[in-house]
């Protein structure tokens, strides 16, 4: 019996996962508050967290390495030239959409610049500089 | 029905006939998801099996980054790969094959002068889409070919 419960709610948490970039930043700044009561995302912070050489990796020193500090601009990666499309979801409408996708790049990206997963905490933040970026 | 999938298969062949044997395998979504994101997502013919197997192996430090996928699309890439890999015979001995460095490309590009390869828009012999419009698509046709700073180049062969 207790299965037949068990089911449809696996199928809920499946669809109720974050597929905006509103929805994925209150998602990590509810998990940054588990740890910082009372936090809340800040562009500005998200910036310099953007902005920060990490010292870990020679070619790909900061997010703005290949992102540019423009996140409604094309970036270029930093090792192959390719073109990045730009990171604001204005500019990239498919941009924070998929949760699969933003996960497996936070935390590819995060290992390689930082040495380390991201905390939900620079998650909020970040994605909050991104959006905020939107206008212009 | 099948008059159709014949007739867009012919279409499909007509550029880069040359090259059709090396580039003709259709990029699967999920391959150029998962290997065209950071670079162009090149051709499977580009490299023999073996080589394509070395450099499925240690994808964790792929010429200096982490670019490990899940065991699932692992193996699925990888079979994409074994399945439209190049015929030719090894290439390389070293640890992490390059296509740059395979004699097929050396030769393909002898008449690439040396400032090309150096200039800030071509970045590296691996950017593909630099000089080939196409290659995101998977066409290299000499079309489509334009050389940042040179004359568009007219040859016949």
């Amino acid at each position: 019996m207790k299965h037949f419960f068990i089911l449809p709610l696996l199928f809920v948490s499946a669809t109720a996962m974050a597929d905006t970039p509103q929805r994925f930043l209150d998602q990590y700044s509810a998990e940054a508050r588990q740890s910082q009561p009372g936090f809340a995302a800040e562009g500005a912070r998200g910036k310099a967290f953007a902005l920060r050489k990490w010292g870990v990796s020679q070619s790909l020193p900061s997010c703005t390495t290949c992102h540019t500090d423009r996140p409604g601009k094309a970036g270029r990666h930093a090792i192959t030239g390719k073109t990045i499309a730009a990171l604001s979801p204005a500019a990239s409408p498919e941009r924070f959409s998929n949760p699969a996708k933003v996960e497996k790049w936070f935390k590819r990206n995060c290992n390689e610049v930082l040495g380390r997963a991201c905390t939900p905490a620079e998650k909020a933040d970040f994605i909050k500089f991104v959006m905020e970026d939107q206008a212009s | 029905m099948k008059k159709l999938a014949l007739a867009l298969s012919i279409f499909a062949s007509l550029p880069a006939l040359a090259d059709s044997e090396r580039t003709a395998a259709p990029l699967t979504p999920q391959y150029k998801s998962e290997c065209g994101s950071c670079h162009v997502a090149f051709p499977p013919g580009l490299l023999n099996k073996a080589d394509w197997q070395k450099t499925m192996a240690r994808l964790d430090k792929h010429f200096g980054t982490d670019a490990s996928v899940d065991a699932k699309a692992h193996q699925s890439i990888l079979s994409y790969l074994e399945r439209n890999a190049g015929s030719r015979s090894a290439v390389q001995a070293a640890a992490e094959p390059r296509i740059t460095a395979t004699n097929w490309f050396r030769k393909e590009h002898r008449e690439v002068p040396g400032s090309v390869w150096k200039d800030a828009r071509v970045k590296t012999a691996a950017n593909c889409v630099a000089c080939h419009s196409g290659a995101e698509q998977g066409r290299y046709g000499e079309s489509e070919i334009a050389v940042p700073g040179m004359q568009r180049r007219h040859e016949e062969d």
